[in-house]
């Protein structure tokens, strides 16, 4: 039998290809989840009543129910049901991103309501439509102020993104899972992944963080 | 003579109800053309609101604004939009827009709703921000501006739009004594030369030297209205104004009447 090391070594090449997989779900569901996350909240706050109550139906939905029971309900129900041939990596893109959508949509909602509204009228005053104040006024202090948050809600996908083991997407998750129930070696492969994802979230964290920095408006503070 | 004249702007009959509690009941108030008017009252008495009616970021319940002569119909949203152009807005709070510097501030509304080139809108920006005597301060960001500066930043960026009219609301209740006098000074400038105002403030001894005439707002009404002069001067008889100013005084040790 060989060395618990040397089963990470060789199987690192592996991992490291589901690192790649992992990266390609989170960031697809981010990027997902922002473009609907971002119209949501503004529909939350400026939207009328019946725009928002459908917003607050989408975010309940999504928020009620445990992403695994949606993975199951939208991949083997939903999706069969309407034959729709799509692969589990899509699959885990796509019930990630609408989920994360949801959740993005009340970080999206909360920065918008602590801008001060008296900017609102300001641009209005100016005679600004609301579509042209909500652009040029509201929405780049809103990412500014988001991307904290935004940040936070990336380092929680990437580490639900394993639950898309499920599908068999063979992301890191099911690829030590694999190597794990092959060599027995449980406890060296599943302290490797944790590993990677704690380098992964690491790493998007820290450049989130940057890019925080670098669009930080000069003598503001909150 | 004057009494063919079509004045700058007229408000005819301005009511509004917000919560189910009166706000604005018919007033009623004319500015001609270089006109300084005040309004002055307690506070809840509907000062902002009646200043946010005229420009119709609220929207009178009823009543008629003519500018020029032309009636602004509510309910034509271009027409609202263009009728804002004209009517500049002063916040107490400046409500600058964060995200953007001194100059850019000024430039936005220039660019997106006079869609002017950016090299005019900051050539134009520029010369604003150094008329309130910001020249040295064009690529600072609101938060790092005082007080003072920031009211001044805000007036330059509703002049830079060519405003028929100045609508100031409590311009310096939100700053510290010693700033009040530079945004002061910047409207007094504005009123000499011939800038079209009506502000709602409380500085008795600005009101007394260049106020025109003084609205007296109180309930939602124009209680009294008239030149400093006959408001704050009453030996003889009884004046809401020269009350509620005595007591500003009594409170601030400011020079009244």
């Amino acid at each position: 039998m060989s060395h618990p090391l040397q089963v990470v070594i060789t199987s690192l090449p592996y991992l490291l290809g589901g690192a790649v997989v992992t990266v390609g779900i989170v960031v697809g569901a981010m990027a997902l989840g922002f473009f609907i996350g971002l119209p949501l909240a503004f529909v939350q706050v400026y939207g009328n009543i019946v725009l928002r109550k459908i917003a607050a139906f989408y975010v309940w939905f999504f928020r009620g129910i445990p992403v695994l029971v949606l993975l199951f309900l939208f991949y083997f129900g939903l999706f069969t049901l309407i034959d729709w041939n799509i692969t589990a990596f899509w699959a885990a893109v796509l019930v990630l991103g609408m989920r994360g959508g949801a959740y993005q949509s009340q970080i999206f909602r909360g920065s918008i309501l602590s801008i001060p509204s008296g900017q609102l009228k300001a641009a209005r005053a100016l005679g600004m439509t609301d579509l042209q104040a909500i652009f040029y006024i509201i929405l780049p202090q809103t990412l500014r102020i988001a991307l904290p948050g935004w940040s936070n809600e990336y380092s929680i996908v990437l580490k639900d993104s394993a639950i898309a083991f499920v599908l068999g997407t063979s992301e890191i998750m099911s690829r030590t899972h694999f190597v794990a129930s092959r060599t027995y070696e449980q406890l060296a492969m599943y302290l490797t992944a944790g590993a990677i994802y704690f380098v992964l979230t690491w790493v998007g964290v820290h450049l989130l963080k940057r890019l925080e920095n670098r669009l930080k408006i000069p003598g503001y503070t909150s | 003579m004057e009494t063919n004249k079509v004045p700058l702007l007229a408000i005819e009959g301005i009511c509004k109800t917000l919560g189910g509690k009166e706000i604005l009941r018919d007033v009623s108030l004319i500015l001609e053309e270089g006109d300084l008017k005040v309004l002055i009252g307690p506070s809840g008495g509907g000062k902002s609101t009646l200043l946010q009616c005229i420009n119709l970021l609220i929207r009178p319940d009823k009543g008629r604004i003519f500018l020029r002569g032309r009636e602004v119909s509510f309910n034509r949203k271009k027409e609202v939009l263009s009728f804002r152009q004209e009517i500049g807005m002063i916040f107490q709070d400046f409500n600058l827009f964060d995200h953007l510097t001194a100059l850019d501030n000024v430039s936005i509304a220039l660019r997106k709703v006079k869609k002017m080139s950016k090299r005019e809108a900051y050539e134009r920006a520029r010369m604003e921000l150094e008329r309130v005597g910001l020249g040295d301060k064009l690529n600072h960001y609101p938060a790092e501006l005082s007080g003072g500066q920031k009211q001044r930043v805000s007036i330059a960026r509703a002049l830079a739009m060519d405003p028929a009219v100045l609508l100031l609301d409590e311009p310096t209740s939100a700053l510290d004594p010693e700033l009040i006098s530079e945004v002061l000074a910047v409207i007094k400038d504005l009123s000499e030369s011939g800038m079209t105002m009506l502000m709602a403030t409380h500085q008795m001894g600005f009101v007394k030297n260049l106020a025109r005439e003084i609205l007296f707002i109180e309930g939602g009404r124009i209680i009294e209205q008239g030149p400093p002069d006959y408001l704050l001067n009453c030996k003889d008889r009884h004046s809401r104004t020269w009350d509620f100013c005595s007591k500003l005084n009594d409170f601030y040790g400011e020079d009244v009447a």
